[in-house]
């Protein structure tokens, strides 16, 4: 069986990449298997969980629900381009680890992507509006409750 | 004077590298060469296979193999009972555990019946669509109640009917407590399906080096050292060839030991075979089948008081399924039987459960492991002697609590560990008259819920008190050692799922050493790094590995000062360690680095005396008599809208006993996280079977985990009574939060909408806005 391949190029974290893929081959499993970025993690592949979620055009969406051609021309952010060097952490990275705000860290990047768009949108969010924010990001080992603890601290300290 | 660590809300070693995306899990491991598998599973629960034709999936471009359960030789075979029965008299258990590939018949809808190996996964995925099953689909034991009558059909033919096990325990006399009854209760009460759905699917990658004759496994389990030494027996390699690591783990909660899944023993062998690294990620769908479940129970319970509402005894008889294998032996019915029994004094209990093959998924611990229902039954009939004797229900439970003189407290019949059911320490009372007060219990019902039911809303208040035993044997081990570098290293065989064991566990080091908690460097779940252990299960691991770290650190602490003082020529005595360095107490300048002292107790050259070991470095062993027992009490005030039977919890409280604390902040971590998974598990997650044993609701759409919307703020409270089983004094809380959450919305939502006053009750979990609806009757 000979599948055509199809070219896509995209940027990711400020990179340019450029791959002849399948064009049935979902934008998460390029992301971590074509590009070796598997800090994007997956947790349902059928847009429930969220723990995929990445910036395409700044926008959080699912990369479980898209293909990787669907990124041709756009530019995607992972959570390896929030901290902005290695010994680093982005502040929102650095309020989770201060507020307990993760526990297997399975479900963490997707949550610091939704966030970080989210906070780029409201800089100054109630506990009701993270919550909502957060409501289509399961995490199974914290309650939610330090994650919030965490959104908010970063809020805060930004201000 | 450095601060002591213990105790302390440290930040998490393990967070950078989780929160930058550079941690490592399953899914992440990368092989040059390295194939992918996809199962073809069955779509019946009970069904004979007739023909498998593998034909057109060995055509399609890509596929390396396709396996059948035929192809696998002498290597099937059913797999180990994880934990035997435990020795109480005249218990039956008839052992009838999975198998690698179905052969003959296929047992639950999504039994593993092909193995397909190919070049991605893509591929894999499509060849297992080009595998032809002929099924001839038999009767189906699906419900728990029909599968334990007379006549059902027979999950296991080679068994007179599908009883897995029966065992009865007692202590008293139930039939002479009941003869001096003032009130009697008795009610049925079901407790249904519920899965743990970790964030993280399973996995399972597996390597073999030709050259090197090894093969390394890296598995999403709990128990590497387990999987390790099976693997090697069934292999029929020595266990120094292998090499199981368990990297981060994205959530457990007890489903990710089982010893073995089929993917566990079917994936090894094909790299082996193949001369191939081999890889499978568990996709979610097939989470709901491959990994297993938990539950499912029917109790027939009573309940005899005097007239002051003492308890004079209970009797319980119930149902448990175990689905269509039972590897786990008794641990979870032996959980629900023995935590009924609670912070109560029950003179005389009288429990016997019958565990029934059904034809679904295996049922083994879920976070938990059976003690909600226990936990679900005696707080019920405690919910309704209270009302029928007209004693308040805070009020029935704290007159029932074993006094603070009464520990160590014996309960006389056999815990999961073997052992008698004892509890080492507690005091109950005051957590209970705590959350009273957090909560707000005598000001609720005297002067918010009628001004608020005057104002038509539907509010109601519950408290339920709970023991959870932790820290069970046999043991765990620890090797601490000081590098040249400075830094120190801890490696334990128990691995981590997220629970904090990098930072909890640095920090006893820390203290110990004379380091900063992020200079300890904590290595776990890789089995060439410690040979020794069990797993992470039964909240045991702050508790044995704890301890064992503990020791180990202790002994490298004594090493550290009999080199040092022969170092300065000085007295042990005289010598402080801290900041990663030993001085002599009042002597400035006189000071040494704990990396020079680990090159100078590493002589190259010279000779030592007899008995000197080298390096700074001591292993240690810790296994407790028995378990340390936890206690909790929650409150919460819930409103219901009545016409969407939608609950809003307004207020949510725990107090909570785990003994000496090791991190607060972990320990909040846990227990939030713990109540989280209990509001699902009684109001929003049930596995919905029909009749033909199909799950009705096998996506994250339909199967309802708690969102942020769901959970609210929860309010903590801590008491503490050390354990005295354990040099720390901890008691595990990694299930505590899990456990009470079913009888307390049963409790809140009943009296929220008043159904007492409409001779209804709530007497099932988990509940749902429609069940709710059904029970509740007109919402008027």
């Amino acid at each position: 069986m000979n599948v055509e391949l199809v070219r896509v190029a995209t940027t990711v974290n400020g990179t340019r990449h450029e791959r002849e893929v399948e064009p049935r081959l979902l934008l998460a499993d390029f992301i971590r298997h074509e590009l070796g970025l598997t800090g994007t993690h997956v947790g349902c592949e059928h847009g429930v969980c969220g723990a995929c979620t990445i910036l395409v055009d700044g926008v959080p969406m699912r990369a479980c629900l898209m293909f990787a051609v669907q990124a041709n021309g756009r530019a995607l952010e992972t959570v390896e381009g929030l901290a902005p060097e290695r010994d680093r952490l982005h502040p929102l990275q650095e309020a989770f680890r201060d507020a307990h705000g993760l526990q297997c860290g399975f479900c963490t990047p997707g949550i610091l992507m939704t966030m970080k768009a989210f906070l780029d949108e409201n800089a100054n969010p109630g506990e009701a509006e993270i919550r909502e924010a957060l409501s289509g990001n399961l995490c199974r080992c914290t309650g939610y409750q330090h994650i919030v603890d965490a959104v908010k601290l970063a809020a805060e300290r930004a201000r | 004077m450095t601060t002591r660590q213990f105790g302390a809300s440290v930040k998490r070693n393990e967070d950078a590298r989780l929160l930058a995306g550079r941690a490592q899990f399953v899914d992440d491991v990368k092989l040059p060469g390295i194939l992918h598998a996809a199962f073809v599973r069955s779509p019946h629960a009970h069904a004979r296979i007739v023909a498998i034709d593998v034909t057109a999936a060995l055509a399609r471009d890509g596929v390396v193999a396709v396996y059948t359960a035929e192809d696998l030789g002498d290597y099937w075979r059913p797999g180990p009972v994880i934990v035997p029965p435990p020795p109480v008299e005249g218990a039956l258990f008839n052992e009838r555990t999975q198998v690698p590939l179905a052969k003959g018949k296929a047992r639950h809808v999504g039994e593993p019946v092909a193995l397909v190996i190919a070049t991605s996964r893509y591929i894999a995925e499509d060849a297992a669509a080009d595998v032809t099953v002929e099924w001839d689909p038999l009767p189906v034991a699906g419900d728990l109640e029909p599968a334990a009558a007379p006549g059902a059909p027979r999950v296991h033919e080679d068994l007179p009917d599908n009883v897995a096990a029966r065992v009865r325990q007692s202590k008293g006399d139930y039939a002479a407590a009941a003869t001096r009854a003032h009130r009697t209760v008795k009610r049925r009460f079901a407790y249904d399906h519920g899965c743990a759905q970790p964030m993280e699917t399973r996995g399972v990658v597996a390597q073999w080096d030709a050259g090197a004759e090894r093969l390394t496994v890296w598995d999403t389990t709990q128990a590497p050292i387990a999987i390790r030494n099976g693997l090697a027996a069934m292999l029929g390699l020595s266990e120094r060839q292998v090499r199981v690591v368990a990297p981060f783990i994205g959530g457990g909660f007890g489903p990710k030991i089982m010893l073995f899944y089929p993917d566990e023993v079917l994936i090894p062998w094909a790299a082996l075979k193949l001369g191939r690294p081999v890889k499978w990620i568990e996709d979610r769908a097939e989470h709901f089948f491959a990994t297993t479940h938990e539950r499912g129970q029917i109790h027939d319970a009573e309940i005899v008081l005097d007239r002051d509402g003492r308890i004079l005894g209970v009797k319980d008889v119930f149902l448990h399924d175990t689905g269509a294998y039972d590897p786990y032996g008794l641990t979870v019915p032996i959980n629900s039987q023995c935590t009924l029994l609670g912070p109560y004094v029950i003179p005389n209990y009288d429990s016997t459960f019958t565990a029934v093959f059904t034809n679904k998924p295996i049922v083994t611990p879920y976070r938990g492991a059976g003690r909600q229902h226990g936990v679900f039954v005696i707080e019920r009939l405690l919910d309704i002697a209270a009302r029928e004797l007209d004693i308040d229900r805070a009020e029935i439970r704290r007159r029932n609590l074993i006094p603070p003189d009464a520990f160590p407290y014996d309960n006389q019949i056999i815990y999961q560990d073997f052992t008698r059911l004892g509890y080492d320490s507690g005091d109950y009372a005051p957590m209970l008259a705590k959350a009273l007060d957090m909560i707000g219990y005598e000001r609720f019902l005297r002067e918010e819920q009628p001004r608020l039911r005057a104002q038509g809303k539907r509010v109601g208040i519950g408290v339920v008190c709970y023991v959870e035993g932790t820290g069970i044997g046999p043991y765990e081990g620890a090797k601490v050692q000081v590098q040249t570098s400075g830094t120190v290293s801890l490696l334990t065989g128990i691995g981590t799922q997220g629970q904090g064991h990098f930072t909890s566990f640095a920090q006893i080091v820390a203290d110990q050493v004379g380091v900063a908690v992020s200079d300890v460097e904590v290595i776990t779940g890789d089995t060439d790094q410690f040979y020794w252990g069990a797993g992470t299960f039964a909240s045991r691991g702050a508790v044995v590995a704890g301890n064992a770290v503990n020791e180990a650190a202790l002994a490298v602490r004594k090493k550290i000062l009999r080199v040092a003082s022969e170092h300065f020529e000085c007295a042990e005595a005289d010598l402080v360690i801290e900041d990663g360095a030993v001085s002599i107490a009042g002597v400035p300048g006189r000071r040494i680095k704990l990396g020079e002292l680990a090159v100078q107790a590493n002589p190259m050259r010279g000779a030592v005396a007899p008995g000197t070991e080298p390096g700074l470095e001591a292993t240690r062993y810790f296994g407790p008599e028995s378990g340390a027992t936890a206690a909790g009490v929650h409150a919460m005030i819930v409103e219901v809208d009545p016409e969407t039977m939608i609950p809003s919890i307004q207020k949510y409280v725990v107090v909570h006993d785990c003994g000496t604390v090791i991190n607060p902040m972990i320990v909040a971590g846990q227990v939030l996280g713990g109540v989280a998974q209990g509001i699902g598990n009684a109001f929003y997650e049930q596995l919905a079977f029909d009749a033909e044993g199909q799950l009705l609701n096998a996506t994250l759409a339909d199967y309802l985990l708690p969102t942020a919307l769901d959970v609210p703020r929860i309010e903590l409270g801590h008491t503490v009574t050390p354990s005295p089983l354990n040099p720390l004094g901890i008691k595990g809380v990694g299930e505590a939060g899990a456990i009470p959450v079913g009888p307390l919305f049963a409790q809140a939502l009943e009296d929220a909408l008043e159904l007492p006053a409409k001779g209804r009750e709530l007497n099932e979990i988990p509940l749902s806005p429609c069940r709710l609806w059904e029970l509740a009757g007109s919402p008027g």
